[in-house]
Protein backbone atom coordinates (compact mmCIF):
# COMPACT_ATOMS: atom_id res chain seq x y z
CA UNK A 1 0.00 0.00 0.00
CA UNK A 2 1.24 3.83 -1.04
CA UNK A 3 1.73 5.76 2.08
CA UNK A 4 1.86 9.18 1.37
CA UNK A 5 3.89 11.56 3.54
CA UNK A 6 2.45 13.39 7.04
CA UNK A 7 0.85 16.43 6.75
CA UNK A 8 3.14 17.59 9.54
CA UNK A 9 6.37 15.18 9.61
CA UNK A 10 8.39 15.69 12.58
CA UNK A 11 10.27 12.07 12.30
CA UNK A 12 11.03 10.13 9.14
CA UNK A 13 9.84 6.79 11.13
CA UNK A 14 6.13 6.36 12.00
CA UNK A 15 4.98 7.15 15.93
CA UNK A 16 3.52 3.29 15.79
CA UNK A 17 3.78 0.57 13.50
CA UNK A 18 2.03 -2.26 13.56
CA UNK A 19 3.49 -5.60 11.34
CA UNK A 20 1.89 -8.63 10.43
CA UNK A 21 -0.39 -8.70 13.40
CA UNK A 22 -1.98 -12.26 13.94
CA UNK A 23 -4.62 -12.26 17.33
CA UNK A 24 -6.34 -14.72 18.49
CA UNK A 25 -8.66 -16.33 20.83
CA UNK A 26 -8.50 -19.68 21.38
CA UNK A 27 -9.33 -20.96 17.96
CA UNK A 28 -10.71 -18.18 16.82
CA UNK A 29 -8.72 -16.03 14.88
CA UNK A 30 -9.29 -12.35 14.88
CA UNK A 31 -6.68 -10.39 13.06
CA UNK A 32 -4.45 -12.16 10.44
CA UNK A 33 -1.31 -10.28 9.31
CA UNK A 34 -2.23 -6.32 10.18
CA UNK A 35 0.14 -3.89 9.15
CA UNK A 36 -0.95 0.01 9.91
CA UNK A 37 1.42 2.39 10.22
CA UNK A 38 0.61 5.88 11.75
CA UNK A 39 2.99 9.20 11.71
CA UNK A 40 2.93 11.93 13.67
CA UNK A 41 0.13 14.60 14.22
CA UNK A 42 -1.91 12.40 11.87
CA UNK A 43 -5.09 10.99 12.29
CA UNK A 44 -5.38 7.57 11.12
CA UNK A 45 -8.84 5.56 10.82
CA UNK A 46 -9.38 2.46 11.08
CA UNK A 47 -13.45 1.40 9.84
CA UNK A 48 -15.03 -1.81 9.20
CA UNK A 49 -17.93 -3.80 10.07
CA UNK A 50 -19.19 -5.19 13.08
CA UNK A 51 -16.79 -8.07 13.92
CA UNK A 52 -13.77 -6.98 11.79
CA UNK A 53 -11.48 -7.21 14.44
CA UNK A 54 -11.45 -3.14 15.23
CA UNK A 55 -11.33 -3.48 19.17
CA UNK A 56 -9.42 -6.09 19.10
CA UNK A 57 -6.84 -3.90 17.06
CA UNK A 58 -6.94 -1.46 20.07
CA UNK A 59 -6.92 -3.89 22.95
CA UNK A 60 -3.64 -5.31 21.40
CA UNK A 61 -1.94 -1.94 20.80
CA UNK A 62 -2.81 -1.06 25.02
CA UNK A 63 -1.52 -4.18 25.75
CA UNK A 64 -4.83 -6.04 26.92
CA UNK A 65 -4.14 -8.50 24.27
CA UNK A 66 -0.95 -10.61 24.03
CA UNK A 67 -0.41 -11.06 19.90
CA UNK A 68 0.14 -14.51 18.73
CA UNK A 69 2.39 -13.33 16.13
CA UNK A 70 3.55 -9.70 14.75
CA UNK A 71 5.24 -6.59 15.80
CA UNK A 72 3.78 -3.40 17.37
CA UNK A 73 6.73 -0.48 17.32
CA UNK A 74 5.82 2.90 19.28
CA UNK A 75 8.69 5.26 18.84
CA UNK A 76 11.16 2.49 18.01
CA UNK A 77 10.02 0.41 21.24
CA UNK A 78 8.53 -3.15 21.03
CA UNK A 79 4.91 -2.90 22.88
CA UNK A 80 4.77 -6.52 22.57
CA UNK A 81 4.48 -8.06 26.38
CA UNK A 82 5.06 -4.76 27.80
CA UNK A 83 2.17 -4.34 30.97
CA UNK A 84 -0.83 -1.63 30.29
CA UNK A 85 0.66 0.74 32.43
CA UNK A 86 3.73 0.75 30.93
CA UNK A 87 1.87 1.37 27.47
CA UNK A 88 -0.15 4.30 29.47
CA UNK A 89 3.28 5.72 30.27
CA UNK A 90 4.97 5.79 27.30
CA UNK A 91 1.81 8.29 25.91
CA UNK A 92 -0.36 5.63 24.73
CA UNK A 93 -4.19 6.24 26.20
CA UNK A 94 -7.29 4.14 24.74
CA UNK A 95 -10.94 5.57 24.92
CA UNK A 96 -12.66 2.07 24.83
CA UNK A 97 -15.87 1.28 23.48
CA UNK A 98 -18.81 1.98 25.68
CA UNK A 99 -16.59 4.89 27.13
CA UNK A 100 -16.49 3.20 30.65
CA UNK A 101 -16.98 5.79 33.09
CA UNK A 102 -17.13 5.35 36.49
CA UNK A 103 -20.76 6.22 37.03
CA UNK A 104 -21.03 6.33 40.99
CA UNK A 105 -17.84 8.62 40.94
CA UNK A 106 -18.38 12.49 40.27
CA UNK A 107 -17.16 13.97 36.93
CA UNK A 108 -14.43 15.64 39.13
CA UNK A 109 -12.88 12.17 40.33
CA UNK A 110 -13.08 10.74 37.45
CA UNK A 111 -11.14 13.22 35.53
CA UNK A 112 -8.56 12.75 38.47
CA UNK A 113 -8.19 9.25 38.06
CA UNK A 114 -7.14 10.05 34.27
CA UNK A 115 -3.96 11.66 36.08
CA UNK A 116 -3.49 8.28 37.84
CA UNK A 117 0.11 8.03 36.64
CA UNK A 118 0.96 11.77 37.32
CA UNK A 119 2.85 13.27 40.73
CA UNK A 120 2.50 16.87 39.06
CA UNK A 121 -0.55 18.45 41.45
CA UNK A 122 -0.08 21.70 40.02
CA UNK A 123 0.37 20.44 36.49
CA UNK A 124 -2.57 18.51 36.54
CA UNK A 125 -4.55 21.20 37.89
CA UNK A 126 -3.98 23.32 35.06
CA UNK A 127 -4.86 20.33 32.53
CA UNK A 128 -8.02 20.10 34.45
CA UNK A 129 -8.92 23.36 33.73
CA UNK A 130 -7.86 24.33 30.48
CA UNK A 131 -9.81 20.94 29.67
CA UNK A 132 -13.08 22.03 31.65
CA UNK A 133 -12.63 25.45 29.46
CA UNK A 134 -12.98 23.42 26.45
CA UNK A 135 -15.86 20.94 27.40
CA UNK A 136 -17.54 23.30 29.67
CA UNK A 137 -20.44 20.83 30.47
CA UNK A 138 -17.70 19.03 32.75
CA UNK A 139 -17.22 22.32 34.89
CA UNK A 140 -21.47 22.31 35.02
CA UNK A 141 -21.58 18.72 36.47
CA UNK A 142 -18.56 19.24 38.17
CA UNK A 143 -19.13 17.06 41.59
CA UNK A 144 -22.26 15.19 39.73
CA UNK A 145 -22.08 11.26 39.22
CA UNK A 146 -21.13 10.86 36.25
CA UNK A 147 -23.28 7.94 35.28
CA UNK A 148 -25.77 11.14 35.02
CA UNK A 149 -24.14 12.70 32.22
CA UNK A 150 -26.18 12.13 28.46
CA UNK A 151 -24.18 9.59 26.13
CA UNK A 152 -22.17 12.65 24.79
CA UNK A 153 -21.12 14.20 27.96
CA UNK A 154 -19.82 10.98 29.17
CA UNK A 155 -17.87 10.58 25.45
CA UNK A 156 -16.59 14.15 26.41
CA UNK A 157 -15.44 13.00 30.20
CA UNK A 158 -14.12 9.71 28.71
CA UNK A 159 -12.02 11.81 26.31
CA UNK A 160 -10.86 14.32 28.45
CA UNK A 161 -10.31 11.56 31.22
CA UNK A 162 -7.95 9.67 28.62
CA UNK A 163 -6.23 12.95 27.81
CA UNK A 164 -4.90 13.88 31.21
CA UNK A 165 -2.36 11.31 31.08
CA UNK A 166 -1.01 13.41 28.46
CA UNK A 167 -1.10 10.99 25.39
CA UNK A 168 1.22 11.56 22.52
CA UNK A 169 -1.16 8.66 20.61
CA UNK A 170 -4.94 8.95 21.70
CA UNK A 171 -6.65 5.78 20.37
CA UNK A 172 -10.16 6.05 20.64
CA UNK A 173 -12.78 2.66 19.80
CA UNK A 174 -16.12 3.18 18.07
CA UNK A 175 -16.70 6.94 19.92
CA UNK A 176 -19.29 7.98 17.70
CA UNK A 177 -21.67 4.82 19.03
CA UNK A 178 -24.79 5.07 20.43
CA UNK A 179 -24.65 9.13 19.72
CA UNK A 180 -26.98 12.01 17.69
CA UNK A 181 -25.77 13.08 14.86
CA UNK A 182 -24.87 16.63 15.73
CA UNK A 183 -22.64 15.17 19.11
CA UNK A 184 -21.05 12.85 17.09
CA UNK A 185 -20.14 16.03 14.99
CA UNK A 186 -19.06 17.73 18.42
CA UNK A 187 -17.00 14.66 19.09
CA UNK A 188 -15.03 14.90 16.02
CA UNK A 189 -14.43 18.87 16.43
CA UNK A 190 -12.65 17.79 19.49
CA UNK A 191 -10.78 14.82 17.68
CA UNK A 192 -9.84 17.48 15.13
CA UNK A 193 -9.12 20.01 17.53
CA UNK A 194 -6.58 17.75 19.92
CA UNK A 195 -4.35 16.70 16.83
CA UNK A 196 -4.08 20.60 16.11
CA UNK A 197 -2.37 20.52 19.78
CA UNK A 198 -0.12 17.52 18.28
CA UNK A 199 -1.82 14.84 19.59
CA UNK A 200 -1.51 11.68 16.95
CA UNK A 201 -5.21 10.00 16.28
CA UNK A 202 -6.60 6.26 15.56
CA UNK A 203 -9.45 5.91 15.27
CA UNK A 204 -11.27 2.45 15.02
CA UNK A 205 -15.48 3.43 13.31
CA UNK A 206 -18.12 1.06 12.28
CA UNK A 207 -19.56 4.37 10.65
CA UNK A 208 -16.98 4.90 8.60
CA UNK A 209 -18.70 8.22 6.73
CA UNK A 210 -17.54 10.35 9.53
CA UNK A 211 -14.17 8.73 10.58
CA UNK A 212 -13.33 9.00 6.53
CA UNK A 213 -14.08 12.75 6.75
CA UNK A 214 -11.50 13.30 9.34
CA UNK A 215 -8.84 11.09 8.77
CA UNK A 216 -5.70 11.53 7.17
CA UNK A 217 -5.60 8.06 5.60
CA UNK A 218 -7.63 5.52 6.27
CA UNK A 219 -7.87 1.71 6.71
CA UNK A 220 -10.85 -0.73 5.78
CA UNK A 221 -10.61 -3.72 7.87
CA UNK A 222 -13.02 -6.96 7.20
CA UNK A 223 -12.56 -10.51 8.71
CA UNK A 224 -9.33 -9.77 10.26
CA UNK A 225 -7.28 -8.74 7.36
CA UNK A 226 -6.99 -4.72 6.02
CA UNK A 227 -8.52 -4.88 2.28
CA UNK A 228 -8.09 -1.42 1.23
CA UNK A 229 -6.19 1.42 2.70
CA UNK A 230 -5.71 5.32 1.57
CA UNK A 231 -6.74 8.87 2.12
CA UNK A 232 -10.63 9.46 2.30
CA UNK A 233 -11.15 10.79 -1.57
CA UNK A 234 -9.17 7.96 -2.34
CA UNK A 235 -10.60 5.53 -0.88
CA UNK A 236 -14.08 6.99 -1.49
CA UNK A 237 -13.41 6.88 -5.25
CA UNK A 238 -12.54 3.57 -5.32
CA UNK A 239 -15.24 1.17 -6.74
CA UNK A 240 -13.64 -1.44 -4.73
CA UNK A 241 -14.83 0.52 -1.23
CA UNK A 242 -18.03 -1.26 -0.68
CA UNK A 243 -16.98 -4.79 -1.20
CA UNK A 244 -14.03 -4.05 1.08
CA UNK A 245 -16.34 -2.92 3.65
CA UNK A 246 -19.22 -5.14 3.13
CA UNK A 247 -18.43 -7.70 0.58
CA UNK A 248 -16.27 -10.13 2.75
CA UNK A 249 -18.49 -12.70 5.17
CA UNK A 250 -16.78 -12.40 8.83
CA UNK A 251 -15.48 -16.08 9.21
CA UNK A 252 -17.31 -18.40 11.35
CA UNK A 253 -17.85 -17.48 15.39
CA UNK A 254 -16.99 -13.83 14.30
CA UNK A 255 -14.07 -12.62 16.05
CA UNK A 256 -15.44 -9.29 17.89
CA UNK A 257 -18.37 -10.94 19.41
CA UNK A 258 -15.62 -13.66 20.85
CA UNK A 259 -13.46 -10.44 21.37
CA UNK A 260 -15.89 -8.91 23.76
CA UNK A 261 -16.07 -12.07 26.04
CA UNK A 262 -12.42 -12.09 26.24
CA UNK A 263 -11.82 -8.28 27.09
CA UNK A 264 -15.15 -7.13 28.27
CA UNK A 265 -14.04 -3.99 29.83
CA UNK A 266 -15.81 -4.37 33.74
CA UNK B 1 -40.10 -0.13 80.19
CA UNK B 2 -38.60 2.83 78.59
CA UNK B 3 -35.21 1.79 79.92
CA UNK B 4 -34.98 -1.86 78.44
CA UNK B 5 -36.56 -0.58 75.12
CA UNK B 6 -33.35 1.64 75.01
CA UNK B 7 -30.73 -0.75 76.77
CA UNK B 8 -32.01 -3.22 73.69
CA UNK B 9 -31.69 -0.79 71.10
CA UNK B 10 -28.17 -0.26 72.06
CA UNK B 11 -27.28 -3.66 72.23
CA UNK B 12 -28.65 -4.47 69.10
CA UNK B 13 -26.81 -1.18 67.49
CA UNK B 14 -23.44 -2.70 69.24
CA UNK B 15 -23.86 -6.47 67.52
CA UNK B 16 -25.00 -4.68 64.37
CA UNK B 17 -22.13 -2.53 64.42
CA UNK B 18 -19.94 -6.05 64.70
CA UNK B 19 -21.54 -7.53 61.75
CA UNK B 20 -21.74 -3.99 59.27
CA UNK B 21 -17.24 -4.06 60.11
CA UNK B 22 -17.44 -7.78 58.97
CA UNK B 23 -19.83 -7.46 56.28
CA UNK B 24 -17.64 -4.32 55.23
CA UNK B 25 -14.54 -6.27 55.16
CA UNK B 26 -16.12 -8.68 53.06
CA UNK B 27 -17.84 -6.20 50.79
CA UNK B 28 -13.99 -4.14 50.47
CA UNK B 29 -12.63 -7.59 49.09
CA UNK B 30 -15.38 -8.38 46.66
CA UNK B 31 -15.28 -5.04 45.57
CA UNK B 32 -11.68 -4.97 44.22
CA UNK B 33 -11.40 -8.58 43.13
CA UNK B 34 -14.80 -10.77 42.78
CA UNK B 35 -13.41 -12.54 45.67
CA UNK B 36 -16.29 -13.93 48.44
CA UNK B 37 -13.25 -14.50 51.44
CA UNK B 38 -14.45 -16.88 53.29
CA UNK B 39 -11.32 -16.50 55.01
CA UNK B 40 -12.06 -13.50 56.34
CA UNK B 41 -13.30 -15.49 59.34
CA UNK B 42 -9.59 -16.83 60.40
CA UNK B 43 -8.31 -13.04 60.10
CA UNK B 44 -10.80 -12.65 63.49
CA UNK B 45 -10.06 -15.71 64.85
CA UNK B 46 -6.08 -15.34 64.70
CA UNK B 47 -6.82 -11.86 66.41
CA UNK B 48 -8.23 -13.48 69.14
CA UNK B 49 -5.30 -16.27 69.65
CA UNK B 50 -2.78 -13.23 69.22
CA UNK B 51 -4.75 -11.46 72.07
CA UNK B 52 -4.18 -14.62 74.02
CA UNK B 53 -0.58 -14.81 72.93
CA UNK B 54 0.23 -11.48 74.24
CA UNK B 55 -2.28 -12.09 77.18
CA UNK B 56 0.70 -11.00 79.99
CA UNK B 57 1.59 -8.35 77.83
CA UNK B 58 0.19 -4.56 78.16
CA UNK B 59 -3.07 -4.17 76.44
CA UNK B 60 -2.00 -1.95 73.99
CA UNK B 61 0.70 -4.17 73.36
CA UNK B 62 -2.15 -7.15 72.92
CA UNK B 63 -4.32 -4.92 70.38
CA UNK B 64 -1.30 -3.81 68.35
CA UNK B 65 -0.04 -7.10 68.09
CA UNK B 66 -3.72 -8.32 67.35
CA UNK B 67 -4.03 -5.93 64.48
CA UNK B 68 -0.77 -6.48 62.99
CA UNK B 69 -1.12 -10.11 62.71
CA UNK B 70 -4.39 -9.56 61.43
CA UNK B 71 -2.81 -7.43 58.72
CA UNK B 72 0.16 -9.67 57.86
CA UNK B 73 -1.80 -12.57 57.43
CA UNK B 74 -4.18 -10.86 55.00
CA UNK B 75 -1.74 -9.87 52.93
CA UNK B 76 0.02 -12.90 52.89
CA UNK B 77 -3.40 -14.83 51.56
CA UNK B 78 -3.62 -12.13 49.27
CA UNK B 79 -0.41 -12.70 47.84
CA UNK B 80 0.04 -16.62 47.94
CA UNK B 81 -3.67 -17.75 47.45
CA UNK B 82 -5.35 -15.02 45.51
CA UNK B 83 -2.50 -13.31 43.74
CA UNK B 84 -1.94 -16.87 41.69
CA UNK B 85 -5.78 -16.94 41.23
CA UNK B 86 -6.18 -13.36 40.17
CA UNK B 87 -9.10 -12.81 36.90
CA UNK B 88 -9.90 -16.69 37.70
CA UNK B 89 -13.90 -17.61 38.15
CA UNK B 90 -15.57 -16.24 41.02
CA UNK B 91 -16.25 -19.78 42.04
CA UNK B 92 -13.14 -21.07 41.99
CA UNK B 93 -11.78 -17.95 44.51
CA UNK B 94 -14.88 -18.85 46.86
CA UNK B 95 -13.62 -22.20 46.46
CA UNK B 96 -10.12 -21.57 47.22
CA UNK B 97 -11.15 -19.23 50.21
CA UNK B 98 -13.25 -21.89 51.75
CA UNK B 99 -9.74 -24.19 51.30
CA UNK B 100 -7.90 -21.61 52.47
CA UNK B 101 -10.29 -20.66 55.17
CA UNK B 102 -10.56 -24.80 56.55
CA UNK B 103 -6.00 -25.09 56.02
CA UNK B 104 -5.61 -22.06 59.09
CA UNK B 105 -8.58 -23.49 61.17
CA UNK B 106 -7.69 -26.98 61.11
CA UNK B 107 -3.83 -25.46 61.18
CA UNK B 108 -4.90 -23.80 64.69
CA UNK B 109 -6.59 -27.26 66.10
CA UNK B 110 -3.80 -28.85 65.56
CA UNK B 111 -1.31 -26.31 67.13
CA UNK B 112 -3.47 -24.99 69.73
CA UNK B 113 -5.99 -27.54 69.87
CA UNK B 114 -9.58 -27.00 69.15
CA UNK B 115 -11.21 -27.00 72.98
CA UNK B 116 -12.73 -23.46 73.93
CA UNK B 117 -10.23 -21.24 75.70
CA UNK B 118 -11.72 -18.80 78.02
CA UNK B 119 -9.94 -15.02 77.62
CA UNK B 120 -10.50 -12.17 79.16
CA UNK B 121 -9.63 -8.97 77.20
CA UNK B 122 -10.02 -5.73 78.21
CA UNK B 123 -11.84 -6.65 81.56
CA UNK B 124 -12.15 -2.80 82.45
CA UNK B 125 -15.07 -2.56 79.76
CA UNK B 126 -17.19 -4.61 81.19
CA UNK B 127 -17.92 -1.98 83.96
CA UNK B 128 -21.79 -0.38 83.63
CA UNK B 129 -22.06 3.22 82.74
CA UNK B 130 -24.73 4.88 83.78
CA UNK B 131 -26.19 7.63 80.88
CA UNK B 132 -29.18 9.65 82.10
CA UNK B 133 -30.45 7.24 84.31
CA UNK B 134 -29.80 4.15 81.77
CA UNK B 135 -27.20 2.10 82.76
CA UNK B 136 -25.09 0.58 79.95
CA UNK B 137 -21.89 -1.73 79.66
CA UNK B 138 -18.84 0.19 78.27
CA UNK B 139 -17.99 -2.20 75.92
CA UNK B 140 -21.29 -1.99 74.05
CA UNK B 141 -20.19 2.12 74.15
CA UNK B 142 -16.97 1.84 72.85
CA UNK B 143 -17.87 -1.18 69.90
CA UNK B 144 -20.78 1.74 68.79
CA UNK B 145 -18.06 4.16 69.10
CA UNK B 146 -14.91 2.37 67.74
CA UNK B 147 -17.20 1.45 64.73
CA UNK B 148 -18.06 5.30 64.04
CA UNK B 149 -14.47 5.80 63.87
CA UNK B 150 -13.17 3.20 61.42
CA UNK B 151 -16.37 3.67 59.11
CA UNK B 152 -15.43 7.60 59.35
CA UNK B 153 -12.00 6.81 58.36
CA UNK B 154 -12.67 4.12 55.86
CA UNK B 155 -15.26 6.64 54.19
CA UNK B 156 -12.33 9.18 54.46
CA UNK B 157 -9.84 7.07 52.67
CA UNK B 158 -12.10 5.93 50.49
CA UNK B 159 -13.51 9.52 49.56
CA UNK B 160 -10.65 11.86 50.01
CA UNK B 161 -7.53 9.77 49.19
CA UNK B 162 -5.98 9.23 45.60
CA UNK B 163 -5.59 5.42 46.84
CA UNK B 164 -9.36 5.47 47.89
CA UNK B 165 -9.85 6.91 44.84
CA UNK B 166 -8.10 4.18 42.80
CA UNK B 167 -9.68 1.58 44.72
CA UNK B 168 -13.41 3.06 44.08
CA UNK B 169 -12.63 3.15 40.76
CA UNK B 170 -11.18 -0.47 40.59
CA UNK B 171 -14.11 -1.88 42.61
CA UNK B 172 -16.38 -0.07 39.67
CA UNK B 173 -14.65 -1.58 36.63
CA UNK B 174 -11.39 -3.06 37.22
CA UNK B 175 -10.44 -3.20 33.03
CA UNK B 176 -11.01 0.57 33.09
CA UNK B 177 -9.15 1.69 35.71
CA UNK B 178 -5.94 -0.31 34.88
CA UNK B 179 -5.88 1.49 31.78
CA UNK B 180 -6.15 4.56 33.32
CA UNK B 181 -2.80 3.17 35.13
CA UNK B 182 -4.50 2.04 38.18
CA UNK B 183 -2.01 -0.59 39.81
CA UNK B 184 -4.03 -3.85 40.41
CA UNK B 185 -1.26 -5.12 43.36
CA UNK B 186 -1.47 -1.96 44.55
CA UNK B 187 -5.07 -1.49 45.16
CA UNK B 188 -5.94 -5.55 45.72
CA UNK B 189 -3.23 -5.21 48.62
CA UNK B 190 -4.53 -2.55 50.09
CA UNK B 191 -8.28 -3.53 50.19
CA UNK B 192 -6.48 -6.84 51.96
CA UNK B 193 -4.62 -4.69 54.04
CA UNK B 194 -7.85 -3.23 55.49
CA UNK B 195 -10.02 -5.88 55.77
CA UNK B 196 -6.77 -7.18 57.75
CA UNK B 197 -7.98 -4.11 60.02
CA UNK B 198 -11.41 -3.82 60.28
CA UNK B 199 -11.11 -7.79 60.90
CA UNK B 200 -8.91 -7.26 63.99
CA UNK B 201 -11.65 -5.03 65.38
CA UNK B 202 -14.28 -7.05 65.36
CA UNK B 203 -12.30 -9.60 66.05
CA UNK B 204 -10.84 -7.39 69.60
CA UNK B 205 -14.34 -6.45 70.79
CA UNK B 206 -16.01 -10.09 69.80
CA UNK B 207 -13.34 -11.64 71.70
CA UNK B 208 -13.81 -9.07 74.56
CA UNK B 209 -17.87 -9.48 74.62
CA UNK B 210 -18.05 -13.52 74.26
CA UNK B 211 -14.91 -14.17 76.74
CA UNK B 212 -13.87 -17.22 74.68
CA UNK B 213 -11.66 -18.36 71.98
CA UNK B 214 -12.27 -21.14 69.53
CA UNK B 215 -10.74 -22.08 65.75
CA UNK B 216 -13.98 -21.84 64.24
CA UNK B 217 -15.60 -18.79 66.10
CA UNK B 218 -14.71 -16.35 63.13
CA UNK B 219 -16.85 -18.30 60.47
CA UNK B 220 -20.04 -18.17 62.06
CA UNK B 221 -19.75 -14.33 62.66
CA UNK B 222 -18.62 -14.14 58.65
CA UNK B 223 -21.51 -16.40 57.22
CA UNK B 224 -23.94 -14.12 58.94
CA UNK B 225 -22.18 -11.03 57.54
CA UNK B 226 -21.72 -12.38 54.83
CA UNK B 227 -25.89 -12.77 54.21
CA UNK B 228 -25.65 -9.03 55.32
CA UNK B 229 -23.55 -8.14 51.99
CA UNK B 230 -26.13 -9.88 49.90
CA UNK B 231 -28.89 -7.73 51.29
CA UNK B 232 -26.76 -4.43 51.18
CA UNK B 233 -26.12 -5.34 47.53
CA UNK B 234 -23.12 -7.30 46.58
CA UNK B 235 -20.06 -5.41 45.39
CA UNK B 236 -21.70 -1.64 47.01
CA UNK B 237 -19.73 -0.66 50.53
CA UNK B 238 -22.59 1.63 51.88
CA UNK B 239 -24.56 -1.73 51.12
CA UNK B 240 -22.50 -3.92 53.21
CA UNK B 241 -22.40 -1.95 55.78
CA UNK B 242 -26.02 -1.40 56.56
CA UNK B 243 -26.63 -4.94 55.13
CA UNK B 244 -24.17 -6.29 58.18
CA UNK B 245 -25.99 -4.06 60.53
CA UNK B 246 -29.70 -5.20 59.94
CA UNK B 247 -28.53 -8.41 59.99
CA UNK B 248 -26.74 -7.90 63.06
CA UNK B 249 -29.47 -5.54 64.96
CA UNK B 250 -32.22 -8.08 63.93
CA UNK B 251 -30.62 -10.50 65.50
CA UNK B 252 -30.71 -9.32 68.93
CA UNK B 253 -34.03 -7.35 68.60
CA UNK B 254 -36.09 -10.26 67.58
CA UNK B 255 -34.28 -12.18 71.01
CA UNK B 256 -36.14 -9.39 72.30
CA UNK B 257 -38.98 -9.53 71.09
CA UNK B 258 -40.19 -12.61 69.98
CA UNK B 259 -42.53 -14.43 72.54
CA UNK B 260 -40.22 -16.95 74.92
CA UNK B 261 -40.97 -20.10 73.08
CA UNK B 262 -39.63 -18.96 70.10
CA UNK B 263 -36.81 -17.18 70.74
CA UNK B 264 -34.34 -20.04 70.18
CA UNK B 265 -35.57 -19.66 66.31
CA UNK B 266 -34.82 -16.32 65.90
CA UNK B 267 -32.47 -16.92 63.10
CA UNK B 268 -35.25 -18.30 61.42
CA UNK B 269 -37.09 -15.51 61.31
CA UNK B 270 -33.79 -13.56 60.74
CA UNK B 271 -33.26 -15.20 57.06
CA UNK B 272 -37.27 -15.27 56.14
CA UNK B 273 -36.25 -11.49 56.67
CA UNK B 274 -33.46 -12.00 54.15
CA UNK B 275 -35.65 -14.09 51.98
CA UNK B 276 -37.87 -11.02 51.83
CA UNK B 277 -35.60 -8.61 51.06
CA UNK B 278 -34.04 -10.32 48.28
CA UNK B 279 -37.46 -11.10 46.62
CA UNK B 280 -38.15 -7.44 46.68
CA UNK B 281 -34.74 -6.26 45.71
CA UNK B 282 -32.50 -8.54 44.03
CA UNK B 283 -29.61 -6.82 43.60
CA UNK B 284 -29.68 -5.80 47.23
CA UNK B 285 -30.84 -2.42 48.83
CA UNK B 286 -28.41 -0.69 47.92
CA UNK B 287 -26.82 -2.30 44.46
CA UNK B 288 -23.28 -1.15 43.27
CA UNK B 289 -23.15 0.67 40.29
CA UNK B 290 -20.79 -1.68 38.29
CA UNK B 291 -22.25 -4.63 38.32
CA UNK B 292 -25.65 -2.98 37.19
CA UNK B 293 -23.68 -2.17 34.73
CA UNK B 294 -22.45 -5.65 33.93
CA UNK B 295 -26.03 -7.61 33.86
Amino acid sequence: MQRRQSPTPQDDRPILAVSDLHVAYGTITALRGITVRINQGEIVAVVGPNGAGKSTLLSTIAGLVRPRQGQIQYRGHSLVGRSIEDILRGGISLVPEGRHIFSAMTVEENLLLGATIRNDAREIDADIDSLTGRFPILRKRWQQPAGRLSGGEQQQLAIARALLSRPSLLILDEPSLGLAPGIIDEVYRILLEQRSRGTTILVVEQNATRALEAADYTHILSAGAIRLSGTSKQLLENPQFDAAYFGVAPPEGSSDRDHKRHSKLG
Amino acid sequence: MIINVIQNLVDAISVGSLYALTALGIGLIFGVMRLINFAHSELLTLTGYTLLLLNSEPTAVAIIGGVVVAIAIALATERVVFRPLRGADPTTLLIASFALSFFIQKTLALTVGSKTKGIDVLPQLGAQIVIGGVRFQLLKVVTIVVTIVLLGLLSWFLKRTRYGRQMRAAAENFRMAQLLGVRANLVISLAFAISGILAAAVGILFVSQSGFLEPRMGLQLVAIAFVGTVIGGLGSLTGAAVGGFLVGAATVLLQAVLPLGLREFRELFVYLLVVVILLVRPQGLIPAPGLRQRV
